[in-house]
């Protein structure tokens, strides 16, 4: 590129008028004073006395609310100008805080004009002291804030809403947990049952289930169960798992064969992306005689093995081995264990929230073994014994305890010993 | 339960003096009393506390059933009289804590020496009559001022903590208490505040009363404050040459000085 030194000097002549147009506008700008900067300033100027008795206000802030200087300046306070709401709030909050800070920023207020209309605006104020230290006056700036409270209006009206789209969703969620659990438990002749729901989050349905009920005269029926994950796609499961037991029940009189009806009726549920399968324990209790007592027949899907409290202090797990998960492999096996309840034994069902649950010292699993443990340090207990104190325990994994929990304990009261 | 650190007690000033009990009210917290708690140390002892919601109170103990009426923070006050125990105490409540003062005065009337009421109003809201100053609506748009200001407060706070190098005494404990309240619980306190009717109380106080009214007070007007000498039986009233609600703030050697002359007094 070649440069001509004519192009040079055409260049510098054109930035000397630049300069000069400068140096122009600049002395424009010294000319704009400091009066005439306050009058009309952007923003809204306002001194007040230390009573709120308004002393000076500026152009913009007059132009804003209609009124004429005279009307304002040693009449009005600065709390005249807002609404009474507003005023309620620069008496417990606003001015209180500028008296014992001697500053506040940036408080959304509405101001009322002359004619009734209001404008909302950001308030900023400073207390100007004398030479002495004492507070002298209050000097405030007031930001036309229309777009940002409209914007600000929006945020809290979103928020307003989600915090009653929660509500509605906990209700909701309330609402369909109650219809998966039964609300009391019927009374069985000869037999005490307690049960006991850690609801791990009011915002979900859990998917632990439990039911105790008579499929027949003379016999009862009980299952606890557990389905994967939680929310309205485990409140399907949930609901299609204890209708089909119920049902189930009622036809096969054979726990095993309970499950298998579940199973069936789980995989053809099943789509493929959505595996409709959960773990449960189901029985069949059976009066004996005149002596008291229950026989039962339980049979095990994948679910943690029941806990049978003795009368005479021990406790073991009633294992269901083998048994699968229902609902996932068409044939599935399950597995069936019997056991008789006499007299002062007691049986524990339970969901694995309970296990799996982390204990606050060590941040580990609760696990099958200190269940054992704790079982055996209850045993010999009643059924609602033994649902207060897992209760207590779930209660004692504060935070520990993430999961859905249930537990259901089935019990024949101890024979009163005969007076002798 | 500790009462002394739900409500974040203090106690200071002579030992062995009579004890004055300074109450806030809507406003803040027991910061409030900054002003005027040295003077009145040097003649009583001095206990201060927060509501439990406001201040440096246990937060986990407010629940919003508990602490909508004004007989939960009166029954928090008497708690608290019990545990400084066994002496009578001299109740100074300001705003709504005068009204809490006066449920506690009337359902304990044993624990307490005498009341102050300072700048009291049993009613915000007219009726028929009386003249509380407000409606229903004035206090939706406070509520409104709530709901539109809890953002701003960090916002508030965080200029104040670098903005005072010249009153130390306001320093980033105060700047970052004062005032700061989670919005769900000024929300209920508001409503607990502006929307209680405590007219009926105020004859059954048997307790010696002052009340200490603002000459200039929008909240609680003086009309209020005759209101509240009329229908407390054998009370006094002081006025003090101050404007605004809180005369502890803009008054604070008056108020002061009408506290002590009372609590001195026959």
């Amino acid at each position: 590129m070649t440069v001509s030194p004519g192009g040079d000097q055409a260049d510098g002549s054109w930035a000397a008028g630049d300069r000069d147009q400068e140096q122009l506008s600049f002395s424009a700008l010294l000319e704009d004073s400091v009066e005439d900067l306050y009058e009309n300033a952007p923003c809204g100027y306002l001194s007040t006395l230390m009573d709120g008795r308004i002393a000076k206000v500026n152009g913009t802030l007059l132009k804003w609310l209609g009124y004429r200087r005279e009307e304002l300046v040693g009449h009005k306070q600065f709390s005249d100008l807002l609404t009474i709401g507003g005023r309620l709030y620069h008496e417990t909050h606003y001015s209180p805080l500028l008296r014992m800070q001697g500053e506040v920023s940036g408080i959304a207020l509405e101001l009322k004009a002359a004619d009734g209309s209001r404008l909302p605006v950001l308030v900023t104020s400073t207390v100007k002291q004398d030479i002495d230290g004492e507070p002298l006056l209050i000097r405030t700036t007031l930001l036309d804030a229309r777009d940002r409270r409209t914007y600000e209006r929006e945020l809290l009206r979103a928020r307003q809403e989600a915090e009653r789209d929660r509500e509605r969703l906990q209700r909701l969620a309330a609402t369909l947990q109650r219809t998966l659990l039964p609300p009391i438990l019927q009374p069985v002749p000869g037999l005490d049952v307690a049960a006991h729901y850690h609801f791990a989050s009011s915002d979900e349905v859990g998917g632990d289930f439990y039911d105790l009920f008579p499929p027949a005269a003379g016999r009862w029926a009980f299952f606890m169960g557990d389905v994967r994950g939680k929310g309205a796609d485990a409140a399907v499961v949930t609901s299609l798992a204890r209708y089909t037991l119920r049902a189930a029940a009622v036809s096969h009189p054979v726990p095993a064969m309970v499950l298998a009806s579940l199973n069936t009726a789980l995989s053809q549920a099943s789509q493929e992306d959505e595996p409709r399968f959960c773990t449960v324990i189901f029985g069949l209790l059976t009066p004996q005689g005149e002596d008291g007592g229950f026989h039962v027949v339980m049979a095990g899907g994948g679910h943690p093995p029941a806990v049978l409290l003795r009368a005479d202090g021990s406790a073991d797990y009633v294992p269901t081995p083998g048994g699968q998960l229902v609902g996932v492999v068409p044939d599935a096996e399950f597995t069936t264990a019997t056991v008789d309840l006499g007299p002062g034994d007691t049986l524990l069902l339970y969901t694995d929230g309970l296990t799996e649950a982390r204990t606050p010292r060590t941040c580990e699993r609760y696990g099958d073994e200190a269940l054992l443990d704790f079982a055996r340090t209850l045993a010999p207990v009643s059924a609602p014994g033994a649902v207060n104190a897992l209760t207590e325990l779930l209660d004692s994994f504060g935070e520990g305890l993430d999961d859905d929990t249930a537990l259901l304990a089935m019990g024949v009261p101890s024979v009163s010993p005969r007076p002798g | 339960m500790d009462v002394r650190k739900r409500n974040r007690v203090s106690v200071t000033g002579r030992e062995g003096g009579p004890v004055v009990m300074l109450a806030h009210g809507f406003e803040c917290d027991q910061g409030l009393w900054r002003l005027v708690a040295p003077e009145l140390e040097k003649h009583f002892q001095v206990v201060l506390f927060d509501h439990v919601g406001a201040g440096h109170s246990d937060v986990s103990a407010w629940s919003a059933e508990r602490y909508s009426s004004l007989d939960a923070y009166a029954q928090d006050v008497i708690e608290i009289c019990q545990e400084l125990g066994p002496g009578p105490v001299n109740f100074v409540g300001h705003s709504v804590s005068a009204m809490i003062g006066v449920l506690a005065a009337v359902r304990e009337p044993g624990l307490f020496e005498r009341l102050v009421l300072l700048t009291p109003s049993p009613s915000y809201i007219d009726d028929g009559d009386y003249r509380g100053g407000f409606s229903e609506q004035d206090i939706d748009e406070l509520l409104e001022s709530l709901d539109s200001n809890y953002l701003g407060w960090s916002a508030t706070m965080a200029p104040v903590i670098m903005g005072n190098p010249e009153r130390p005494e306001l320093g980033e404990e105060l700047t970052n208490s004062f005032c700061r309240t989670d919005p769900e619980i000024a929300r209920v306190f508001a409503k607990a505040t502006f929307l209680s009717d405590n007219r009926a109380d105020l004859a059954k106080v048997t307790v010696p009363t002052l009340i200490a009214e603002s000459a200039r007070d929008t909240i609680a007007p003086r009309e209020v404050g005759a209101f509240v000498h009329a229908q407390i039986p054998g009370s006094e009233l002081v006025t003090l040459d101050s404007t605004g609600h809180c005369p502890q703030l803009s008054a604070p050697e008056e108020t002061a000085e009408a506290i002590i002359a009372f609590v001195q007094g026959p």
